[in-house]
């Protein structure tokens, strides 16, 4: 159960996408996800779905592991497809009762599956291709200019770096202290709902104490390595944009700049 | 003696399908005799955990059947909790699995869930205390207050106080200080002479494992490679330093002699063994 989830997780790799700097990789992203949703022809989705495509290809991440990240948000694309199939108007293909069937109703639920879809696929790909670090990295560099407006960037990116990190440890944990309690009997399976609350308390409370222990832990060995902040610090890794940034970025605007101008004209 | 949980051919992959796909343990096959002290040893990385968690079906094989007494233990998964009630497993570092408010409600925890009376899961509680070393007057302490080897007694009492079949520790004394090791060493060995219920313990450390246990079973790279007596695991010492294992510090030293020429039983593996062994060597006359 806890080993299917997939956030953040990061298959390392030589590729062409794991190569390219992460501030690229984000702005491809955004720039993807807004060429999602200015899509709305089969034309300018074709290219989006090329895109994607191309994209999986050039990383060799493995297809199954990017369905595979589809999983816990199937019902909600699932529930925006029924409702766009029954509450668009248009011309009407079959009624029965309340509900009716129109053509634009197909059109739209199978967009809107499509691009929500495709956007978490997109996303997933980025973090597949990306280290955490790498990640937090490059939104630091991205959001470096609202420092300026007294932004604490540099503290937002230790932070979400620290929790990206630290998703994994707690995963782990949770399963060793689920398997202990379960070694001792506890049911976390049957019973009403508050049973099956009360049957949480023993995977918190020890949950809780080992992290804010780590917490602890880990302040204290910053500490000792004279962390005092984002204040005059240098990175042993600096970003730089190398000409394969330049190429993939041109690239994806071209392709997002197609895009809108086939919506302009309304293909 | 017969077997009470027996493996056939058990082979567990983690992470199939992804880039990470690994067997942790790899056609494996052993048999654990009813009322033994077994010991299984293995570097880190050699299947031990992944072994053990399937003895009391916490694990469920990719491949393979775990018998206890003549049943899989899969045969029915809704009966598995059964199982566990009978193969009682304490993981390592178990202290960091304590919630309750009192030490009694924490070893208390086991024993409610199998539906136990109160008056039977209050002896219960008192004897698992009593076996681990715990003072009657810490049970209505927090588990909290106390000291790590403290909680350790206390996570033990709490599958011990379950009364299963076949109690599994993994690393007991992972993480104690000499003292704290030896005396948690002697409370498991007195439980299982005074129960005369099988114990396995995993351990990487061979001293511990030799003072301690019947028979020894190797782990290295997911599977099996020597079992026997601790006399015949330590006879083939090259081949678990080979393996990438120690062998106790006193066999060490009968292998140096050995090498330098005396003519030595190699496979010695306490104090007075090798005492015995050197007194042999001149004559009967005792060393000191």
């Amino acid at each position: 159960m806890l080993k299917d989830i997939t956030l953040g997780q990061f298959f390392p790799g030589t590729s062409l996408a794991h190569r390219l700097d992460p501030r690229s990789k984000i702005i491809i992203t955004v720039v993807y996800i807004v060429g999602l949703f200015c899509a709305e022809s089969f034309v300018s989705y074709g290219l989006m779905a090329a895109l994607l495509v191309t994209g999986v290809k050039v990383s060799g991440v493995a297809p199954k592991a990017l369905v595979k990240g589809l999983k816990p948000v199937l019902f909600i694309i699932c529930f925006t497809a029924v409702l766009n199939l029954f509450y668009t108007p248009g011309e009407i293909l079959a009624q029965f009762w309340v509900f009716k069937i129109t053509k634009e109703g197909i059109f739209t639920a199978f967009f809107m599956a499509l691009r929500i879809s495709m956007l978490i696929m997109g996303t997933f790909l980025l973090t597949y291709t990306t280290s955490p670090i790498a990640l937090t990295d490059g939104l630091e560099s991205l959001l470096g200019p609202l420092k300026k407006m007294k932004v604490p960037v540099h503290e937002l990116s230790m932070m979400m770096s620290i929790a990206l990190r630290f998703i994994p440890t707690l995963i782990e944990e949770t399963d060793k202290i689920m398997s202990a309690q379960k070694a001792r009997g506890a049911d976390f399976e049957s019973g009403s709902l508050l049973d099956r609350a009360k049957a949480l308390v023993p995977i918190l409370v020890p949950l809780f104490i080992s992290a804010f222990r780590r917490a602890d832990e880990l302040a204290v060995a910053m500490e000792c390595r004279c962390y005092h902040g984002g204040e005059g610090r240098t990175k042993l890794h600096v970003l730089r944009y190398h000409a394969r940034d330049y190429l993939v970025m041109g690239a994806y605007a071209a392709i997002l700049a197609s895009v809108l101008t086939l919506a302009h004209f309304g293909l | 003696m017969k077997p009470i949980i027996r493996v056939d051919n058990l082979t567990h992959t983690y992470g199939q399908d992804t880039p990470f796909c690994r067997s942790a343990v790899d056609g494996v096959s052993l048999e654990i005799m009813e009322g033994e002290f077994l010991g299984i040893i293995g570097h880190t990385g050699s299947g031990k955990s992944t072994l053990i968690q399937h003895l009391n079906g916490l694990l469920r094989p990719t491949s393979g059947t775990v018998y206890l007494g003549d049943r899989d233990i899969w045969a029915d998964p809704k009966k598995i909790r059964e199982v566990r009630f009978q193969v009682g497993l304490v993981f390592q570092y178990p202290e960091y699995q304590l919630f309750e408010e009192t030490v009694y409600k924490d070893i208390a925890f086991g024993p409610k869930n199998m539906g136990l009376s109160e008056q039977e899961i209050d002896r219960r509680v008192r004897d698992a205390a009593a076996f681990v070393g715990l003072d009657e007057g810490l049970l209505d302490k927090s588990p909290f207050e106390l000291s790590g080897g403290q909680k350790r007694r206390v996570a033990i009492a709490g599958v011990i106080a379950m009364e299963p079949k076949v109690l599994i520790l993994d690393e007991p004394s992972a993480g104690l200080d000499p003292a704290g090791r030896r005396s948690l060493l002697e409370n498991i060995r007195a439980y299982h002479r005074e129960r005369g219920t099988t114990v396995v313990m995993v351990s990487h450390s061979m001293d511990e494992v030799a003072e301690n246990v019947d028979r020894i079973i190797v782990l290295a790279d997911a599977g099996v490679v020597m079992s026997g007596t601790p006399h015949q695991v330590f006879s083939r010492a090259e081949e678990l330093v080979a393996v990438g294992l120690n062998v106790p510090q006193v066999t060490r030293v009968a292998m140096e002699l050995r090498r330098r020429g005396v003519a030595i039983d190699p496979a010695v593996y306490t104090v007075a063994e090798l005492r015995r062994a050197l007194s042999a060597l001149k004559g009967g006359t005792a060393v000191c």
